[in-house]
């Protein structure tokens, strides 16, 4: 089955955010599955965006930072590692296939590599069919909120 | 004028068409509409070009007409442009970290060129997503910090030295530091220069003599950069020599100068530093007197815009060609043959350059990539594209122009400063047209082949705009700190210390609270607003400013909203 994956992207400010930019810059064309957030650093992406993502039904999850040693906060892309590590197990918990969800390493000066990962985690994802928490509705009962899932 | 933020806000929308470049592909007028619906929105406008003088005036009537408390623009990307627009929001009385940039531009319309509903829809989506943000931003303060007028320059070459003499005449205080012993760096080496043929020795010790006699330069030799804390304005550097003596000093703003160096080409063309050397080693052999030899090939692009390095070195034709009309000036019956694959000499100066070469009977031929020169013992073997035909030139030395490459060393710089290098390990600038000597970082900027092969003159107006930049900082009495900085409520706070242990740059700290228990408390001029703490903050009393758990969680509700 085909579908429009909906994925979430997370980018840091200073290399993947710049390699989103200049990939828009070189014309490179990607497909428009994705939304990117931007945040300071990978490592301020918690367990609690991620999980309330996909509560919300996004098929997909891309955290993206800087090269390891290229972190403009020194090791905050290590705690993204951290990050990413433990929620994809909790990810399997709840039911969901674990792929849904990656970390990469996406410099200034890699708006190719930007433009590829857009296209090959849309195709990742799409191999996965919807996620079952998409009913593109939004549920009301369920409480993975952010605030309350930092400490997991 | 500052509106309490407890008041509903209201929110300003201002949409950019960027000429065609977001318009041509987004239609514009449809997520203006879009705009329209989205709650708190108050004020929705097109502009031809929002960044215009236009389109800041009309931000900061509206602000004023409208009274807006929000202010979203839908447009390029806040890597350009994001001052720009949080400086009309200030101008018309508005806390700059209420204005939310939306990136439909780089992000959207030039990614989607040939998808002009998915690029709209897109970019609605992109707007609620802002928009939603907006809803939550609050005002943050910026803190004033003094800035020490004092500049830091890495590398004593002809860059560094250039930059630090200009800052100097100033009046600034520069602290030059330099790896090698002297100073002067790669040109220190050079026998002759381009396209003029002058002497590069004069040229360097005229402005050596400069620097050791300017009373504002403090120049450390034999020495590198050891470590390095602060901020723009404010910097803590330590400096240490081979012998391991450390200095420390303030500065304010610093340039990156430490060059490139020339690839050695091993394992290339029989390269053996002896009969077949490089460009750069014939550059030594010219300074140790005229040169004996009959035949010379050199053969251009050894170790460039190959697959390992896809990229054109630019000084190499012309270096080429000055060392082959060098080799003639000392010997006019000498044979000089260059096997190139394009000869790059661009602009008035270096085509005439390029034209006296062949005029000089200098022999160019042109190689493929493909079938590349071979190097025997007695001959240069060459496939000539032109002719059709294998030719065996006999020769006394062949030359090889490799490109320049790296300093090593300076990846570990860049992580020092915390800058970006490029896949080749250049330094990597914020903007490659509109930022070319800044670097992402407040107060660090570039200069000369640190970022990439130049000519001389070109590096030398890097050296001049780079010391411009600096000087942009150091002429400011104070400097302003981000708002974005982590931020504690202490009523949460139950003094665990995972923020303190986190922070690579000891922001927080534990104190003691008001009920007398250890509780954070972050520095905000030390802390750099990655949010790391708040992520992993147990009680989330330890708060992200401007990327707060509501703020982020808000923009995934929109982006997932169902449509």
């Amino acid at each position: 089955m085909s579908f429009e994956p909906r994925i979430v992207v997370f980018a840091c400010n200073w290399c993947s955010y710049a390699g989103a930019d200049l990939a828009g810059v070189s014309r490179m064309q990607y497909p428009a599955t994705t939304r990117v957030i931007r945040v300071m650093c990978s490592g301020r992406v918690t367990p609690g965006f991620i999980l309330e993502a996909f509560r919300l039904g996004a098929d997909g999850v891309l955290v993206t930072g800087c090269h390891p040693g290229d972190c403009h906060y020194m090791s905050g892309n290590q705690n993204a590692v951290v990050t990413v590590n433990k929620t994809a197990r909790l990810l399997e918990l709840l039911g969901l296939e674990k792929n849904r969800l990656r970390l990469e390493w996406v410099s200034a000066a890699e708006g190719a590599h930007f433009a590829h990962l857009m296209i090959e985690f849309t195709e990742q994802v799409r191999a996965l069919g919807p996620s079952p928490l998409n009913n593109n509705s939004q549920p009301e009962t369920q409480s993975l909120s952010c605030e309350t899932t930092h400490d997991l | 004028m500052q509106p309490p933020t407890n008041t509903p806000p209201r929110i300003g929308v201002f949409i950019c068409h960027c000429g065609s470049n977001i318009a041509g592909h987004v239609d514009v007028a449809a997520v203006a509409d879009y705009a329209q619906t989205l709650p708190g929105v108050v004020f929705v406008q097109r502009n031809m070009y929002t960044c215009s003088d236009g389109g800041l005036s009309q931000i900061k009537d509206a602000i004023v007409r409208h009274e807006l408390n929000r202010v979203v623009v839908a447009a390029c990307t806040p890597r350009t442009h994001e001052p720009l627009f949080r400086d009309a929001c200030r101008e018309a009385g508005l806390n700059p970290y209420l204005f939310e940039f939306v990136n439909i531009r780089d992000q959207c319309s030039w990614v989607h060129m040939h998808e002009p509903e998915a690029a709209t829809a897109k970019a609605k989506d992109l707007v609620r997503m802002g928009v939603a943000r907006a809803h939550l931003l609050q005002p943050l303060e910026e803190k004033e910090v003094p800035v020490e007028p004092v500049a830091l320059i890495i590398g004593g070459g002809m860059i560094g030295m250039t930059a630090a003499l200009n800052l100097a005449r100033r009046g600034f205080q520069v602290k030059l530091v330099e790896r090698e012993a002297e100073l002067g760096g790669l040109l220190r080496h050079l026998d002759r220069l381009y396209p003029t043929q002058d002497e590069a020795q004069p040229l360097v010790e005229a402005r050596i003599a400069d620097v050791k006699s300017s009373p504002n330069i403090e120049v450390f030799t034999a020495s590198t950069l050891h470590s390095l804390k602060g901020f723009v304005g404010n910097y803590e550097v330590v400096v240490q020599d081979r012998e391991g003596r450390q200095s420390s000093f303030r500065a304010g703003a610093i340039i990156v100068a430490t060059g490139a160096q020339p690839l050695t080409p091993t394992g290339l063309y029989n390269y053996d530093g002896k009969r077949v050397i490089t460009q750069f080693e014939l550059e030594g052999r010219f300074k140790q007197g005229p040169l004996a030899v009959q035949r010379v090939v050199m053969i251009q692009c050894v170790g460039a815009r190959s697959a390992e390095r896809p990229y054109c070195s630019r000084i190499c034709c012309t270096t080429a060609i000055k060392n082959a009309l060098e080799i003639r000036q000392a010997n006019p019956t000498a044979e000089v043959y260059i096997l190139y694959r394009d000869t790059e000499t661009q602009g008035t100066r270096y085509e005439a350059y390029y034209t006296r070469a062949r005029e000089a009977g200098i022999q160019f031929i042109r190689y493929n990539p493909q079938r590349p020169p071979r190097v025997t013992p007695d001959r240069v073997l060459v496939y000539d594209e032109l002719l059709g035909a294998t030719l065996g030139i006999p020769y006394d030395l062949v030359v090889l122009s490799t490109p320049l490459v790296a300093r090593e060393g300076a990846h570990e710089l860049a992580q020092m400063l915390k800058v970006p290098v490029d896949e080749y390990g250049f330094f990597l600038e914020a903007h490659v047209k509109l930022r070319p000597l800044d670097f992402a970082t407040d107060g660090v900027y570039v200069a000369g082949t640190a970022r990439w092969p130049a000519h001389l003159e070109e590096t030398i107006a890097q050296a001049y705009g780079a010391a411009a930049r600096a000087a942009t900082i150091l002429t400011k009495e104070t400097v302003v700190s981000s708002g974005v900085v982590a931020r504690v409520n202490e009523a949460l706070c139950r003094g665990c210390g995972r923020c303190v242990e986190i922070c690579p740059f000891g922001a927080p700290t534990l104190v003691e609270g008001a009920s007398g228990l250890p509780v954070a408390r972050v520095n905000a001029i030390m802390c750099k607003g990655c949010g790391a703490c708040a992520s992993v903050c147990p009680t989330g009393a330890m708060q992200a400013c401007h990327f707060t758990d509501e703020q982020v969680t808000a923009m995934l509700r929109a982006a997932l909203e169902a449509r």
